[in-house]
């Protein structure tokens, strides 16, 4: 027998729905009909496979990956923590992609119209791999909350966007990061649209042992990917 | 005890220049696109065209696409392929749909083989601002129709909904092209899997 899987289903008590009205780009945009259950097959067992090899050096550290003429503005943060499937197993080897605005709420895509000054240092996105007990580190500035045309007055927590693939393609997972005691949390609705009892899962935490004296905060920020719903392989 | 599951979230208008970098002209080396094959790959070549529709037919020019597919054999670039994998064709594509005038996506790769008694097929994974899950699909090929009849999941499909799953065939001077519309919504509202 394989030890790769079947995976566990997707827990949607914790995942928000297609359509969530408070989101009101979900209205025209989720799926409405029932989701097909699927026995997975090799489809779904295998998934793309990205490596260290696939990160070059700089990638991990949002502080230096966009340099030109100087550092980026804003209060430098370390975020790391570990990637793990429900039952706790470390997710080892894989890929995180990240990207955040800058400190003042800005991202650099050009479609991004909030006025709120570029940095000309910084870029907003990186990547870094999982080591073998799951761990990551990333370095980068604090993101700034901006505003967006949800609702009126509406502004997005502070947060950094997170994707991962896990060990096949069903494992994958786009989500994102907030910070401790952000006052907009509770006014969000894509925070919201997840779960009770697993939405604070995104919440980040304040850590002294991740932070870097005299250099920056440091927060932690674990991921649960689903796990495998068989028994494992005889040793 | 189980550990609950990290909720997903909404991948949002502003993720080209970490997931999509070149495609979008961001200066960040992508680590995929939407060429599939290069000229070492075996295999049929085929071009995957294709729009992200909403619940009221506009296009969704913000939207993303990954494919996962296996080989010409059949065989998944991945560990968990017992037949051993082909690392020569990774089998994983990703663009989005705000570089081209009509918001289309386009995929350049090989018509994979079939795994495991399936139809051949490809994996989807659709994302956008507004989706604040990602959403599974399958692209069956119009021109299989007799492995389609005898597919185990397309058989799980209500009868009526199972065209949505089937890339229509077309011959161009260009080469072969499939013709793949995802409807987030409506009356014809493309199959999304719990997969
Ligand atoms: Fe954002």
């Amino acid at each position: 027998m394989t030890a790769h899987g079947p995976f566990s289903p997707r827990d949607w008590d914790a995942h928000p729905p297609y359509v969530y009205p408070d989101y009101k780009s979900t209205g025209l945009r989720g799926p409405t009909q029932p989701l097909i259950p699927l026995e997975q097959t090799l489809s779904e067992l295998t998934g793309p496979v990205y490596g260290r090899e696939s990160v070059g050096e700089l990638d991990h550290d949002l502080t230096r990956n966009a340099r030109v003429n100087g550092e980026p503005l804003g209060e430098r943060i370390v975020v790391a923590g570990r990637v793990l499937d429900e039952d706790g197993k470390a997710v080892p080897n894989t890929l995180i992609e990240v990207w955040q605005a800058n400190a003042a709420g800005r991202y650099i895509h050009k479609s991004d119209r909030h006025d709120a000054p570029l940095d000309p240092n910084f870029r907003g996105s990186g990547r870094c791999v999982t080591d073998a007990e799951g761990r990551y580190k990333l370095c980068s500035v604090k993101p700034g909350a901006y505003p967006w045309g949800n609702h009126p007055n509406a502004w997005r927590p502070n947060h950094i966007h997170f994707s991962l693939f896990g060990p096949s393609f069903v494992t994958r997972l786009v989500t994102q990061m907030y910070f401790p005691g952000d006052p907009l949390l509770e006014l969000d609705p894509i925070y919201l649209g997840a779960g009770e009892g697993a939405r604070e899962l995104l919440v980040s935490k304040f850590d002294l042992e991740v932070t870097e004296a005299d250099f920056a905060l440091g927060y932690r920020f674990d991921i649960v990917l689903r796990g495998r719903n068989a028994t494992p392989a005889q040793e | 005890m189980k550990l609950k599951q990290s909720p997903s979230q909404t991948v949002g208008p502003y993720f080209a220049y970490c997931l999509t970098p070149e495609q979008y002209g961001y200066d960040f080396r992508a680590i995929a696109g939407s060429q599939l094959a290069d000229e070492h790959a075996e295999g049929e070549r085929i071009r995957i065209v294709g729009r992200v529709l909403d619940g009221a037919g506009n296009a969704v020019d913000d939207a993303m696409v990954e494919i996962w597919q296996a080989d010409a054999k059949g065989r998944y670039a991945h560990p968990a392929d017992p037949r051993g994998s082909n690392l020569a064709f990774r089998g994983f594509g990703r663009t989005g749909t705000g570089t081209d005038p009509e918001s289309r996506f386009v995929f350049d790769t090989i018509k994979p083989g079939s795994v495991e008694a399936q139809a051949p097929h490809i994996t989807l994974c659709v994302m956008a601002r507004g989706m604040l899950s990602h959403a599974f699909t399958r692209l069956y090929f119009s021109d299989e129709s007799e492995a389609n009849a005898a597919d185990a999941v397309l058989a799980t499909v209500p009868e009526a909904r199972r065209g949505t799953l089937i890339a229509a065939r077309e011959d161009t001077q260009a080469g072969t092209v499939y013709r793949f519309d995802v409807h987030l919504q409506g009356a014809a509202e493309t199959v999304f899997f719990d997969a």
